[in-house]
């Protein structure tokens, strides 16, 4: 193996034609049933590229339909009227809401699905840490409407004591002052959404904790690391960019999170300081409660602000990506 | 003081003196004791409350009593120990809470009945109904999306793996990741935004379609993964033999993957059996049976659990049916989780060597 790629110089008449020869064999140019397979398969891999540049397309088409004939601005207005002539509507509740929630349940989920995923590598007796891995994979299956229906029916009566607690102690403040209404609000949809994305943060840590490089563990405990210090220097350097992708695949999810939160939130067009008091919108739940009762035009209304919705979900990806690219090429421990 | 007593006291001058074995179950038992007192003598009666509590009774405690006997290094490692411990029991409480609550509400109204008649003649606040209209509306939607979703993904991923180099490959690879983060409305939206263009009525397939394309993305992610485990001597050994590569990846790749791409297939299906926007947009829900996807409102699993949960005005007749179905749903994805997993273990690619 060494000796003929080393000879290059003084070639064996074959090295060359075989390469050649197996470009045009992936190019699949040879047979007539290669280049119908090859069609196939890059057809559809096309056919994805279509897909996508249509849905593009066509929401922008709806969207400026609408946008063009909307009174208010689309960017600021606080209100949702499209059934009535001329009709005035705006994302900036909805924008507002979107961003709350997902950044609650972020930053409750993140910290305790990190947790969990090192418990179940690093701390949980191994006859415990299989099984428990298991029903979280189960668990990230659960549909969303089934989350839904437990939150509104379940979770948000049990959050009374929470919320007069934190109204009690940290109402001063003005982000958590509550009127004693029903706790049907951006903080009660925080919280259901980082249950909902939690065994998801979990699944994808877990899988790259458990990747990290046993040597350096090993190394470090030999050393005399305590377990903790072991995790913080060879454990979570390693799996920061891991952890990264899996929090943004959470968050892509809450961003897009339908049917749990039109469930959960009572909604109204304002964007209230309190995250106690109920109100509020996301772009998603607004599509699902808005839907029936619209009309064509205003159909046409919510599409825009599902685009508007498309593209920061695109945008979160696209960090996401590029975050992770980056950190691998820095990333030492590859081995 | 003799030599001997000295030693007897540190057993070893390297590891220093530790706590004993059981002390974390003893602090977290005093803390436990103490906060119940703490709340009962300070009235409090909200038992999450005395969790919390307790909860931050155990983490001073044990930092506390761990710093002073082994040392500040020591002490925080038990901390976070004991916080690992702390979010998980606080992230099983709701997980535990879910699944429960949907058994145990959900078998009051299950049965034969109930899974074998439609709402056509019941209002919603009633009792009685069923959810058959919705398992066919559901079946048929979920089949046909499968119908397409499967064979593109399964062929796109080929293209990735054995074809794919240069630029339209990476694309294709960009734009899965992409697919992969679509929000399931948008997808409704997407298909909803044909429809007005048309001007048709929603009907099952629409939702098929917008449900495929949120499937195709996850097909062709474990699709590849499994085709990227196949030995490369398998397909080399096919290819000196003079196999043309299709029959290669026909006949060599695809037999040695399949049950991986089984399982990946299952756990699509899985994936958008529950998915309700879409649904909601496209088929629009329907309380008579329709057995025909192609024409007219259908009614399926997810969005009967939401129609129930929203229409009804908090009947409990309605709850009951909605709980119902909830068990419904989670048991058909939680058994299509199994099979696939089963599968997967049972027909694992046997590696290399």
């Amino acid at each position: 193996m060494d000796i003929t790629t080393k000879n290059t110089e003084a070639p064996p008449p074959s090295p060359q034609p075989t390469e050649a020869e197996s470009k045009r064999a992936a190019r699949g140019a040879t047979r007539p049933g290669d280049r119908i397979f090859l069609g196939l398969s890059r057809g559809s891999g096309i056919l994805l590229l279509v897909v996508m540049a249509a849905i593009a397309v066509f929401l922008t088409y709806r969207a400026t339909l609408a946008i063009s004939k909307d009174h208010g601005n689309f960017l600021t207005t606080l209100e949702w009227n499209t059934g009535v002539n001329p009709p005035t509507f705006g994302i900036a509740v909805l924008a507002y809401g979107t961003v709350i929630s997902s950044i609650i349940a972020m930053v409750i989920a993140v910290p305790i699905a990190v947790s969990i995923a090192l418990f179940l590598t690093h701390y949980a007796p191994r006859r415990l840490s299989g099984p428990i891995s298991y029903v979280i994979d189960l668990l990230a299956a659960v549909p969303s409407i089934v989350y839904g229906l437990w939150g509104a029916l379940i979770l948000v009566p049990n959050l009374n004591g929470l919320f007069g607690w934190l109204n009690d102690y940290f109402g001063w403040t003005g982000f958590f002052s509550w009127d004693e209404g029903a706790p049907r609000s951006m903080l009660t949809v925080g919280i259901l959404l980082a249950i909902m994305i939690l065994p998801i943060i979990t699944n994808v840590s877990r899988e790259v904790f458990r990747q990290a490089p046993l040597m350096h563990q090993e190394a470090a405990l030999a050393l005399g690391a305590t377990r903790w210090e072991v995790i913080r220097m060879s454990v979570l350097p390693f799996g920061r960019s891991g952890v990264i992708s899996a929090s943004m695949l959470g968050l892509g999810r809450a961003l897009g999170e339908t049917m749990a939160v039109a469930t959960v939130l009572s909604p109204d067009f304002l964007i209230h300081l309190s995250l106690l008091n109920p109100g509020g919108g996301t772009f998603a739940q607004n599509i699902a409660s808005k839907f029936g009762e619209a009309n064509e035009f205003g159909r046409d209304a919510l599409i825009a602000s599902g685009l508007v919705l498309f593209v920061i979900t695109l945008l979160v990806n696209g960090a996401a990506r590029l975050i992770i690219a980056r950190r691998k090429e820095y990333s030492g421990a590859n081995a | 003081m003799s030599h001997a007593a000295v030693t007897e006291e540190r057993p070893s001058t390297l590891r220093g003196a530790s706590l004993p074995v059981w002390s974390p179950w003893a602090i977290a038992a005093g803390s436990v004791v103490v906060a119940v007192l703490l709340g009962l003598v300070a009235g409090i009666d909200s038992r999450v409350q005395w969790g919390l509590i307790a909860g931050l009774l155990f983490l001073a405690g044990t930092y506390g009593i761990a710093a002073k006997v082994e040392g500040r290094r020591q002490a925080k490692d038990r901390i976070a120990t004991s916080l690992v411990w702390v979010a998980f029991l606080l992230a099983v409480v709701p997980l535990v809470s879910l699944v429960w609550t949907t058994v145990a509400r959900g078998v009051k109204v299950l049965d034969l009945y109930f899974l074998t008649h439609s709402m056509g003649i019941v209002a919603d606040s009633q009792p009685g109904g069923g959810i058959y209209h919705a398992i066919i509306g559901s079946l048929e939607q979920v089949g046909l999306a499968t119908l397409m979703a499967a064979p593109i993904g399964v062929l796109t991923a080929i293209y990735l793996v054995e074809y794919g180099r240069g630029g339209l490959a990476r694309a294709v690879t960009f734009f899965v990741d992409v697919m992969t983060g679509i929000p399931s409305v948008v997808a409704g939206l997407f298909i909803l935004s044909l429809m007005l263009i048309f001007e048709m009525e929603p009907f099952g397939f629409a939702g098929s379609l917008a449900l495929a394309i949120l499937m195709v993305p996850v097909v062709v992610r474990s699709t590849e993964e499994m085709l990227k485990l196949v030995p490369n001597e398998l397909r080399e050994a096919s290819l000196a033999l003079g196999v043309p590569k299709w029959r290669t990846i026909l006949k060599v790749v695809l037999p040695t993957s399949i049950g991986g791409i089984t399982t990946g297939i299952m756990l699509a299906i899985a994936r958008i059996a529950g998915e309700t926007a879409p649904v909601l947009l496209l088929v629009f829900g329907n309380r008579f049976i329709n057995n025909n996807p192609f024409e007219g409102a259908q009614q399926s699993l997810p969005l009967y659990i939401y129609q129930q949960y929203a229409n009804s005005a908090g009947a409990n007749a309605a709850y009951d049916r909605a709980w119902a179905a909830s068990l419904t749903l989670i048991a058909f994805v939680m058994i299509l989780n199994l099979l696939a997993r089963g599968i997967a273990r049972w027909k694992a690619p046997k590696s290399g060597r």
